[in-house]
């Protein structure tokens, strides 16, 4: 079996600013893998220490430095790592990124691949479904629970209600939360053994992409303006001498919420 | 401007979520806002959107839809997209809602703007406003060409009742071998009773400040005197206190209820982002320096065991309870 886990280089919280010129996300800064992608790193090293044989294979976009975060992939245990790195990406939103992960997976053929629940910079949490639907594959998301047997994975999964209980027939698509395990820390030895594996970097061209499909040219959204948030809150404070429930109540009759 | 709007149902209900978003549609000024409602069996939900401000819903009604699935939905959307040439089609967030989202926009090639909290009609154009970096900034969005795809952060409209009348007209339903790969081997259902914590408008929500789960029934307490949903946060739900379902936060539900009340809860940033655009925010935690008292309305600094029983029975009394 082989699993492909896509996964993000994102700036270190502390750097996490927009650009104002370029009113992007600035990425100069420090970088790591996005803890909500070592979830399912975690995932595919659990599944294939449990089925015979089995590659485990990490994918990103994103610029050059992001081989960081990869190599934190490789030394968790992973196999190898693709990077697509290129100037002329830069800038991409879902449609853009979806596209050029598509190629890139289908490039590499894996019977599973799995996301993390959400990207930590952009909170955005859709792209699996984007990826899914290029490469016409069922798709499940929030897995909690992942089970392999026969051609099929059987995930568990949190939803607004409750607990789903769903079959994907493989190939497919499986965005896992982070409540479905604890990432392993990579072993020194691992750490050590990241650098001898295999790294490949691609083009957009090496894979097929259209120059006008990545990027902002690839987009079809775009950021106008950058405001300051709205005020938030009078603030009122109380310390509690025994009537602060009584100030309480007071409070919400003048709100009219009582 | 032509809109359609996804109406996402549970348990025989129309979501409060997108019913809000089609009111929204519909004070954007289009003469034409359309909803779609897709499951099975669903014909008679259909009809009430008419009362939340669309004029027309397209059903697709079908046994190969009951399960709450994204994929199937996209096939029923695209298709409506394409034969009946909307501008813009808007959704409320939810686990349903986003992988819908986002799997049209790559099927129509469209642009997806997510977790906006406003759109408004500016100079012919469509502007989407997103909280960004913990809300910390606000970014102003748009889309090259149409359709332009929204979701929208929970609760960020509230339904508003025009007492219009919808015209009902069958979806076609042609679905992707691909899209009846997935099957449901057991639904959920609603596990908490009272309302459901995105709906509610009232959300009383307790954190580790309880010292320990058996104290979640001050929370439970205080909830129900104010008809009001239980929520926890990341930290008491990571400890087993209380069901995942419940969760406050950038991993669990956003809630915007008119009154939040917080028990025992610091106010990481975490959660911070799950309930911040709650209408007022009434914050009790015995310490001073908890950063919730940042962006409480009202911060009580004292012990939640005394203060919310005594809280609890003065509502009591003043509801007659």
């Amino acid at each position: 079996m082989k699993i492909a886990v896509c996964v993000k280089q994102i700036p270190e919280g502390a750097h996490r600013r927009i650009d104002p010129t370029s009113k992007r996300l600035d990425r100069s800064g420090e970088g790591a893998l996005n803890p909500f992608d070592a979830n399912a790193v975690e995932e595919a090293l659990k599944l294939k220490e449990s089925t015979d044989e089995a590659e485990v294979v990490v994918l990103s976009l994103g610029p050059a430095k992001a081989q960081d975060a990869l190599r934190k992939a490789l030394a968790m245990g992973v196999d190898r790592a693709v990077l697509v790195s290129d100037d002329a990406a830069a800038g991409s939103d879902l449609i853009a990124t979806s596209y050029a992960l598509g190629r890139a997976l289908e490039r590499e053929r894996p019977d599973l691949i799995l996301f993390g629940q959400q990207a930590g910079d952009s909170d955005g949490a859709v792209l699996w479904a984007a990826v899914a639907d290029r490469l016409r594959r069922p798709m499940v998301s929030q897995a909690a629970e992942l089970e392999h047997a026969d051609g099929s994975v059987t995930v568990k999964r949190q939803t607004e209600f409750g607990y789903d209980v769903i079959e994907a027939p493989l190939p497919a698509v499986v965005a896992v939360s982070d409540a479905i395990n604890q990432p392993r820390y990579p072993s020194l030895k691992g750490i050590m053994g990241a650098k001898s594996k295999p790294q490949e970097t691609l083009a957009l061209a090496e894979l097929g992409i259209e120059a006008d499909r990545a990027g902002e040219e690839g987009s079809r959204t775009e950021v106008y303006a950058l405001n300051d948030p709205p005020a938030r809150g009078e603030n009122r404070r109380v310390e509690d001498d025994g009537s602060a429930a009584e100030k309480v109540v007071e409070f919400l009759v003048e709100k009219r919420l009582v | 401007m032509r809109t359609l709007v996804f109406l996402e149902h549970h348990a025989g209900e129309l979501l409060k979520g997108p019913l809000g978003v089609l009111s929204k549609a519909a004070s954007l000024g289009d003469s034409d806002v359309a909803a779609a409602v897709v499951g099975s069996g669903v014909r008679q939900l259909a009809g009430e959107a008419g009362t939340f401000g669309a004029s027309r819903v397209y059903v697709a009604d079908d046994p190969q839809l009951e399960a709450p699935l994204p994929q199937p939905r996209v096939d029923v959307l695209a298709r409506l997209v394409r034969d009946r040439g909307f501008d813009n089609v808007f959704l409320a967030n939810s686990v349903l809602a986003a992988d819908v989202a986002a799997a049209l926009a790559a099927r129509l090639d469209a642009g997806l703007n997510w977790d906006l909290t406003d759109v408004v009609g500016e100079d012919g154009r469509l502007v989407g406003r997103r909280p960004a970096l913990q809300d910390s900034v606000y970014v102003d969005v748009g889309w090259k060409g149409t359709p332009r795809i929204a979701l929208f952060r929970s609760g960020s409209f509230d339904p508003m009742v025009t007492g219009g009348r919808a015209q009902l007209e069958d979806a076609p339903v042609e679905l992707e071998e691909f899209s009846m790969g997935v099957r449901m081997l057991e639904q959920a259902h609603e596990e908490s009773e009272g309302p459901s914590i995105e709906d509610a408008d009232v959300v009383v929500a307790g954190g580790r400040g309880l010292g320990g789960p058996e104290n979640f029934t001050l929370v439970e307490e205080l909830a129900n005197a104010l008809g009001g949903a239980v929520g926890a946060t990341r930290a008491v739900v990571d400890a087993g206190w209380y069901p995942y379902s419940t969760q406050v936060g950038q991993t669990g539900k956003t809630v915007s209820p008119k009154l939040y009340i917080a028990c025992g809860i610091s106010g990481a940033i975490q959660h911070k982002v799950g309930m911040q655009s709650s209408g007022v925010i009434v914050a009790i935690n015995k310490d001073p320096n908890a950063p919730i008292f940042e962006f409480a309305d009202l911060g009580v600094v004292g012990d939640v065991h005394q203060v919310v029983p005594k809280l609890t029975e003065l509502i009591r009394q003043r509801r007659g309870q």
